[in-house]
């Protein structure tokens, strides 16, 4: 080794160099590395996602929506409440396959081109997004306008007779559906699920498992109705 | 009434003494010796010179202001921003409305202030496309300025970037749905999308610190790199020399012209 001392295979110049980069950037590293991780953690973080309450079956009919105030991320005040569009299932429209979850159909306002919010207009038994024109029909399913996919469902569950929480609604998390009314875990606005969009825009790893419905949370009691 | 002493216009100085020094000379000359100590120890006059007192070519005009007066905005935001940043509070519960409506309403200068903020960066991005424009027609990004011109073209990046995220500060609805479409916008990119939108919400949903979030990249993470970056443009520009106008003929040093007799 040029200009290294005699049994020697890097000269100390060299070494002392390595040893202070080193040391430079296990440095650098020990706050970088946590402060990173700590900045882009949100991405893995599973986020909880409670049932909640939406109304009884007296609010809901086959033929129209009603629209129910829910909270999406809870102890933010009005930035995290959202609108969902509910009615009960009528099987003569909803032939996707009926389980326990789509008792009634509970439609996110949000559209699926980029995410503003739709509103459902009787008259024309249509929803209608102010942004940038989509048109949904009474299934949510895209009716015209530049919208990728329809519009995203919440899980419904109305507890059976004996059950607790019988005689209410609850609505769940949301989940994502492609054209053919097929689920899919929730995707954000803009991200199509037909054909290889799933594939483009894969779902998120923190994607939240339908809570329990062990332990619904009951309806607040009335001050002197009931037990 | 007698002229106060400090004023009075000096005896005569007896022959063999140094002249008495007038008080507004005296401080003249502490100013200089002040800045002398400094320069001694810093050089800083050295690298002034180089950058204030290099040479230009013939022929520029006014559209070679147009850098300077997009960092001129780029300090206005900078000062109105920190100012601005002493009343406002990132509270995703009706806070940061409330606090935006107090800088409004109630403080003093408060609507101007944030009135600079608010239409300066508007100004800034013309600015930007003005002087990128006048950079691009007289093909000043050539050899040997490339490098000026791709730290530039992040600078617009950057500074597209603080424009997003300080959009949605006043959270008023404009802000909010705006912030929601943007963020969706970037959910389009194949593969990546979802999680870069996951990054900007904190979160799979717009929430608690979406705000905080983008409160922090807007007044610590871009403008420390840009400011760090806008010092190397500037480096660069006074290192490399700014280009002749196109229309200026290059003259030949009289030595090449020289005829070679055969």
């Amino acid at each position: 080794m040029p200009g290294a001392f005699e049994g020697e295979t890097v000269t100390r110049r060299r070494f002392m160099t390595a040893v202070t980069h080193s040391a430079g950037g296990i440095a650098a590293a020990a706050f970088g590395l946590p402060a990173l991780g700590f900045a882009i953690g949100p991405i893995f973080k599973r986020q909880p996602f409670e049932w909640q309450i939406i109304g009884t079956p007296a609010d809901f009919t086959e033929d129209n929506y009603a629209t129910k105030v829910i909270t999406i991320v809870a102890g933010i005040g009005e930035a995290g409440k959202s609108i969902a569009y509910v009615r009960k299932r009528n099987p003569q429209i909803d032939t996707e396959p009926h389980d326990q979850w789509n008792n009634y159909i509970a439609l996110s306002s949000r559209c699926m081109h980029l995410g503003c919010p739709v509103r459902y207009v009787e008259a024309a038994a249509r929803f209608v997004c102010p942004c940038h024109g989509g048109v949904y029909n009474f299934r949510g399913e895209v009716a015209g306008g530049p919208p990728v996919r329809p519009l995203d469902r919440f899980y419904t569950y109305v507890p059976p007779v004996g059950h607790p929480g019988h005689g209410y609604i609850y609505l769940g998390p949301r989940y994502s559906v492609n054209s053919e009314l097929e689920r899919f875990s929730p995707r954000d606005p803009g991200e199509p699920l037909d054909g290889i969009g799933q594939y483009l825009y894969p779902s998120r790893f923190d994607t939240p498992v339908r809570p329990s419905i062990a332990n619904l949370p009951l309806p607040p009691t009335v001050p002197g109705v009931g037990s | 009434m007698p002229l106060p002493k400090l004023l009075k216009r000096p005896a005569a100085p007896a022959p063999g003494e140094p002249a008495p020094m007038h008080p507004v000379e005296a401080a003249a000359e502490a100013g200089i010796t002040v800045v002398d100590w400094i320069d001694e120890r810093t050089q800083l006059s050295q690298g002034l010179r180089w950058m204030m007192f290099r040479k230009v070519p013939k022929g520029i005009n006014w559209a070679y202001t147009l850098g300077s007066a997009t960092m001129f905005a780029f300090l206005n935001q900078a000062v109105t921003g920190v100012f601005l940043a002493m009343y406002y509070r990132p509270d995703v519960n009706g806070g940061a409305y409330e606090s935006i409506r107090n800088i409004n309403d109630n403080v003093f200068l408060g609507q101007f202030v944030h009135g600079m903020h608010k239409w300066g960066a508007s100004v800034m991005i013309v600015l930007i496309f003005l002087h990128m424009g006048r950079v691009f027609f007289f093909g000043a990004y050539k050899y040997p300025r490339e490098l000026t011109w791709i730290i530039g073209v992040v600078l617009l990046i950057l500074t597209l970037a603080m424009g997003f995220t300080g959009y949605l500060l006043p959270f008023d609805q404009r802000s909010y749905w705006a912030t929601i479409v943007g963020v969706n916008i970037n959910n389009t990119a194949p593969f990546l999308g979802p999680y870069i939108g996951d990054f900007l919400r904190g979160g799979p949903e717009f929430g608690a610190t979406t705000l905080s979030r983008f409160y922090a990249i807007h007044m610590m993470l871009i403008p420390g790199i840009m400011a760090a970056l806008i010092g190397f443009h500037l480096y660069l520009v006074t290192k490399l020399g700014i280009s002749a106008p196109p229309w200026l003929k290059a003259h030949e040093p009289e030595a090449v012209q020289e005829v070679v007799e055969v």
